[in-house]
């Protein structure tokens, strides 16, 4: 395999990681597809309630590609661009680890309103925008391969990626958060939701730096 | 802020009875003539301990006539809710309102329970400024951070407006405004509670500081108007969504517990007195079909007394009546507690047919007229007041003070503090314990009682238990 490819597969690699990250954390959802469990006395509540859940992640995430799948055809702003994505996940990790504050506004979703609830939750502790300079990597890899492409293509290219992106790493996410809903609901127990319950709020924040920052280091080099 | 979440958080209410028992009492105590500054009592609860039954930390108020009445922690259970994401606060704070001076304390209980400190003080000019509401009363940890229900509006008097819920921070303890969007028909305030999962609130009436303060107005009492409604609210849409009147007779609908397993929609709400017929009783609320119910399921009635047993006030009746001043659930939603705080009985009803109560035990201690002592011999004054359960439900703690002006015309000889706590049998049955007596200090009263690591009028779930 070329440098190039093993770019592109750690890139997915990552999409596919990230997936998994934001499924384990209970704050993304999971322990809610226990309580639908539990509340409805039947497995198949708890199965219907990831529904929700991983439509409101997805939408978040399509919510936030998107505008820079539109922003990265210009292509000769690509760098600027690439930079300034980079920036903007640093410095909201650098905002979340300032500002310990819960959205209040989560507090005012109902709990009938699950994918509501992820959409919101994926967007304000920025689960979406640790995706950005994934993607780009991923548009920058595929553009190498397409060449020069005309821009209408290139737009249409970057949305379809986008939407690869969002769905890969949603279906990450769903599968993770599924197996802990799943494990917590028919073998581990309730004891097992305060259990695995960790602090990340400080954990994630310096992912999103981390992320950010590697990205600004490629985009510069 | 923990790592992990605290471990007095449980996402049931079976795994909270599971938990280890409580260690540590906290009492409130109050000046009834405010001549002291209001406290907080610390009450070894530990079985064995040298200093089992005895208080051995007190956090006296910088301020006198607060009026202690009922307080609550900072988080509880409900923390857990992974809507809400406060997984991580800790159950260290008790958040006590003065009713009579409307200023809030926020009592630190850490390191240890030994060593409560005030940790900040919440003047009533804020609470008056930020949600023009007044006389806080009961504190519950939910959703958006520390509700606190009012007994008054705003005004000297606490007329202006009706009283209601208002939030207050949960990490900052800044009073962050009202709660309610659309009270619909509800003007009156008492205590509240909830089914967090179900996302509904339920609210109850006593009266306006005027009816209260000063002490019960009969004519008022008479002519039946004090509360006698019951409230159901959309609890992330502050709504009321329905409102049920008892019946004008039925006055004082105090004290509201909801089933503690979520999954059990009903719950039980306690009236003090019928004026038809001086009997107390309670009362099943459920959910069927999108809409609430409620049905009177056990009465209590009046005692007959001779006149020279009576205070002035009941003199006219020749009876005393019951006064069921609080009711608490027990963890596994399985007997109901009733303080019947005018014939000095506590009450076991076995509620697992919820509309279908059953007396299961009982013990008399104190009255207006029986005047049962302790079985240590210790006079008891007044009768069961707040009553307090252990998790697990093996242990029932319960004080004597109703409220300073209402002590004095129900038992004008006055009434000492005390705390006293019975031993409830598994299946049913009650029986004081013979070594449990807390002393307290001379010239204060008892109110609220409070479990280390939760009790049984705290704790909400967002869990069923399995």
């Amino acid at each position: 395999m070329s440098a190039g490819d093993w770019t592109l597969a750690s890139l997915w690699l990552a999409v596919i990681a990230s997936g998994l990250y934001h499924g384990v954390n209970p704050g993304m959802g999971w322990p809610l597809a226990v309580s639908a469990g539990l509340m409805e006395k039947s497995p198949r509540a708890l199965v219907a309630a990831l529904g929700p859940l991983t439509a409101g992640h997805l939408l978040a995430m399509l919510l936030v590609l998107l505008p820079f799948a539109l922003l990265v055809a210009v292509v000769e702003w690509q760098r600027t661009i690439q930079i300034g994505a980079s920036l903007l996940v640093v410095g909201f990790g650098l905002f979340r680890l300032a500002n310990r504050r819960h959205p209040r506004v989560l507090a005012r979703i109902s709990p009938a309103q699950l994918a509501l609830w992820s959409f919101a939750v994926a967007l304000a502790h920025g689960a979406a925008l640790m995706l950005v300079p994934i993607y780009l990597g991923l548009c920058r890899e595929a553009e190498l391969d397409s060449g020069h492409a005309a821009a209408g293509a290139l737009i249409n290219t970057n949305l379809g990626m986008a939407v690869l992106v969002a769905t890969v790493h949603a279906a990450a996410m769903v599968a993770a958060g599924g197996c802990c809903a799943w494990l917590a609901y028919r073998y581990l127990g309730l004891k097992f939701i305060s259990q695995s319950w960790f602090n990340l709020d400080t954990v994630w924040a310096v992912s999103l730096v981390l992320v950010g920052a590697i990205a600004l280091a490629l985009s510069l080099v | 802020m923990n790592i992990r979440p605290d471990p007095t958080f449980h996402a049931s209410p079976k795994l909270a009875m599971e938990a280890p028992p409580e260690s540590f009492a906290y009492t409130v105590l109050l000046s009834p003539d405010f001549s002291k500054p209001d406290a907080l009592a610390v009450i070894d609860v530990k079985p064995g301990s040298s200093s089992y039954g005895q208080i051995v930390h007190t956090v006296t108020m910088p301020n006198k006539g607060d009026e202690f009445h009922h307080f609550g922690w900072n988080a509880c259970s409900s923390s857990l809710s992974p809507l809400t994401g406060h997984a991580f606060l800790e159950r260290r704070y008790l958040i006590i309102p003065g009713m009579r001076s409307s200023r809030i304390y926020i009592v630190d209980t850490k390191p240890d329970p030994t060593k409560a400190a005030i940790h900040k003080i919440i003047e009533p000019e804020e609470i008056f400024r930020k949600t023009g509401y007044s006389r806080p009363h009961t504190v519950h940890c939910g959703p958006e951070g520390i509700y606190i229900s009012t007994l008054g509006g705003g005004g000297k008097n606490g007329t202006d407006g009706p009283p209601g819920v208002f939030i207050m921070d949960c990490e900052t303890f800044e009073v962050l405004g009202r709660w309610e969007l659309d009270r619909g028909p509800q003007t009156l305030h008492y205590d509240f509670w909830w089914n967090l999962p179900r996302d509904y609130m339920v609210t109850s009436e006593w009266a306006l500081p005027p009816q209260f303060e000063n002490g019960i107005v009969p004519e008022d009492l008479l002519s039946n108007k004090y509360g006698h409604r019951i409230h159901f609210w959309d609890l992330r849409a502050r709504r009321n969504v329905q409102t049920i009147d008892l019946g004008a007779n039925h006055q004082m609908a105090l004290e509201v517990r909801p089933a503690h397993d979520p999954i059990r929609e009903y719950g039980f709400l306690g009236v003090v007195v019928d004026t038809t017929n001086l009997e107390g009783s309670i009362w099943t609320w459920w959910r069927e079909g999108g809409k609430f119910h409620i049905e009177k399921t056990a009465t209590i009635p009046p005692e007959p007394a001779a006149k020279e047993q009576l205070p002035p006030l009941l003199q006219g009746f020749g009876a005393v009546p019951p006064l069921v001043s609080d009711i608490d659930l027990s963890m596994d939603d399985k007997f109901l507690y009733v303080a019947c705080w005018g014939t000095g009985e506590m009450r076991q009803y076995d509620v697992r047919e919820p509309r279908k109560p059953k007396l299961a035990g009982s013990v008399h201690i104190g009255g207006i007229a029986r005047r049962t002592k302790h079985p240590n011999g210790k006079a008891f004054a007044g009768g069961p007041q707040m009553v307090e359960i252990s998790r697990d439900g093996k242990r029932v703690y319960w004080t004597n003070s109703l409220y300073s002006t209402w002590d004095n015309q129900f038992y004008p000889d006055g009434v000492p503090g005390a705390m006293v706590m019975a031993n409830a049998k598994p299946d049913g049955g009650l029986e004081l314990a013979g070594d449990y007596w807390v002393n307290f200090p001379d010239g204060y009263r008892s109110h609220q009682v409070r479990l280390d690591g939760g009790d049984c009028s705290t704790d909400s779930f967002c869990y069923p238990s399995v």
